[in-house]
């Protein structure tokens, strides 16, 4: 029982995961707080469920179309909303974040309808999976797995390639990093495309798990994934993944336990706990000199 | 190689600097020292592209360089390492001379450069995959140091080398900027530190309020008398 919930949370908090690696990223290194990021992750659903339902994709090459797709859009957010404003002041940038994230969320709408939808019947075989007494559902062992091979990619380029070392060195020191001859322009592109396609992934996997899709379902996800960042520390990528697990496992703890209609109020709660003990987060470091 | 004409740089309305002009030519040492908040970094950072102009032109082996960003300007052949050495703390030290070689095309040039980095300074060889943040501030100097050199730039901009180090590393890091000096880099050195820069400087140039206020044969600025009430306590 207690092994169950345990997956149920950590299969729900891989997808604030997911979500939250974008803003702590794209944090890391411009300072921005993405709003825009949430309505990115719901793009990549809808990608993803269109590529199931008319494209008759299986969902492995509809979940990487979904990513492409939102590849294309957040790069088009960043060079559209964001890079105007870099030498503008930080509030020019939220708000022009905000102004995007609302514009998504209403084309959606416009395109999409008001209306959740669900991915086609069996897209995804459901069935409960017998582990250790537990009953896994293989949606969950789904999302785990995905997830995990995703942030495992993550770890591989933010390490090993020069990309990603630039990147690192950018989310670092962003001035010293251009004046070592790093295009810091082309590395906040790659870190925008690298969250996106992670969001959309989340994104998918969210629409199968709950087999929901809709315009809105950005700004709920979005706000959690958030929080899961500001928990592990904004900025920091071992952060995020630890934030988005520890918010799952305690809203789906909190549930088990009976408070189901204080699932939201939980997560905050934590949040506010950990901020006040530790102010930059559970693996932050400390803030200082962003230009 | 490297001519300043006239550039202005303003913060939204803080002017930090004005009208300022100032050459360097291949092979040589020059320095630039004024007290603090002179525009001495400002000028620096406008070279590397960091802040736009707001007046004024800077051309580069007779091209024009403002206008272009920082890695354009790298490319070009002109590295800065900046003040407070802001190496990569979280890298290790191989990565950051990594990072310092990131226009270089392929590995072996960025393997040559870093062997020629660790010809220079021994330490950091040892030190090669420990994190920067763990170094003591004179070994952050050094890698600061290296880390700008690994592209072999033409033009080498040092925003003081020796801020907040013990008087015996401070001739280390004056002698180690001769000896790059030596084999082939032409330096554009800012100092806090005016007796030593004017020591190993061919021309020098006096920062005040933003703009060049005396300059001449580091020797010549060395006697003057109203450099030597300000800059050298003498
Ligand atoms: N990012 C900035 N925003 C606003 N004003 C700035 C900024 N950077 C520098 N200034 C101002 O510009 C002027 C020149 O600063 P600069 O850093 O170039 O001086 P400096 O000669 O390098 O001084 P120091 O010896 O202390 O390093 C100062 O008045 C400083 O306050
Ligand atoms: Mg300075």
């Amino acid at each position: 029982m207690i092994l169950q919930q345990l997956v149920n949370g950590v299969a729900l908090g891989c997808t604030y995961a997911l979500i939250a690696l974008g803003y702590t990223m794209v944090y890391g290194i411009i300072s921005l707080i993405n709003f825009a990021h949430g309505e990115i992750f719901m793009a990549g659903a809808f990608a993803g469920l269109l590529l199931v339902a008319y494209g008759k994709l299986n969902l492995f090459l509809a979940l990487a179309g979904a990513m492409l797709v939102s590849v294309l859009l957040g790069i088009g957010v960043e060079f559209v909303a964001y890079r105007p404003l870099r030498r503008a002041s930080r509030l020019s940038a939220l708000i022009s974040a905000i102004g995007v994230s609302i514009f998504l969320s209403t084309l959606a709408m416009l395109l999409f309808g008001a209306n959740a939808r669900g991915f086609p019947e069996g897209t995804f075989p459901s069935r409960q999976i017998d582990i250790f007494g537990a009953q896994i559902s293989s949606l969950q062992l789904l999302i785990i797995v995905t997830a995990g091979v995703l942030m495992l990619a993550l770890e591989l380029v933010v390490k090993k390639t020069r990309i990603g070392k630039a990147m690192r060195a950018a989310s670092e020191d962003y001035t010293a990093a251009a004046l070592m001859g790093i295009n810091v322009n082309l590395v906040v592109t790659f870190t925008f495309a690298l969250g996106s396609a992670l969001a959309a992934a989340g994104g998918v996997l969210v629409g199968v798990l709950f087999n929901a899709v809709s315009f809105n379902m950005g700004l709920h996800a979005g706000i959690k994934a958030f929080a899961a960042a500001v928990l592990g520390g904004i900025g920091s990528i071992p952060g995020a993944v630890l934030g988005g697990i520890v918010l799952g496992v305690a809203e789906i703890s909190g549930v088990a336990l009976g408070y189901s209609s204080w699932r939201d109020a939980i997560a905050f709660a934590i949040l506010v706990l950990v901020l006040l003990v530790r102010p930059t987060g559970l693996l932050g470091k400390r803030i200082d000199r962003k230009v | 190689m490297l001519e300043v004409c006239g550039i202005s740089v303003r913060y939204g309305a803080v002017r930090a600097v004005t009208d300022l002009s100032l050459s360097v030519a291949e092979g040589e040492i020059v320095a630039l020292i004024g007290s603090n908040g002179a525009g001495k970094s400002t000028t620096l950072n406008a070279i590397s592209g960091i802040v736009p102009l707001s007046g004024g032109s800077i051309r580069f082996a007779g091209e024009k360089l403002d206008g272009l960003p920082p890695h354009e300007v790298v490319r070009r052949g002109i590295c800065q390492s900046p003040e407070g050495r802001r190496v990569f703390g979280s890298m290790s030290v191989a990565e950051n001379l990594e990072m310092g070689g990131y226009t270089l095309a392929g590995k072996g040039a960025v393997r040559e450069g870093m062997e020629r980095a660790f010809a220079l300074f021994p330490r950091l060889a040892e030190r090669r995959s420990q994190l920067a943040r763990t170094l003591s501030g004179g070994e952050q100097q050094m890698l600061a140091m290296a880390r700008a050199l690994i592209s072999s730039p033409r033009l080498l901009l040092l925003d003081e080398p020796s801020m907040g180090l013990a008087p015996q590393l401070v001739e280390k890091v004056f002698e180690t900027i001769v000896t790059i000096n030596r084999q082939g880099t032409t330096i554009l050195l800012v100092e806090q530190n005016a007796g030593m820069a004017l020591e190993i400087a061919g021309r020098a140039s006096v920062l005040e309020t933003g703009s060049v206020v005396l300059s001449g044969p580091a020797s010549d600025l060395a006697r003057d008398p109203q450099v030597q009430r300000a800059y050298l306590g003498i």
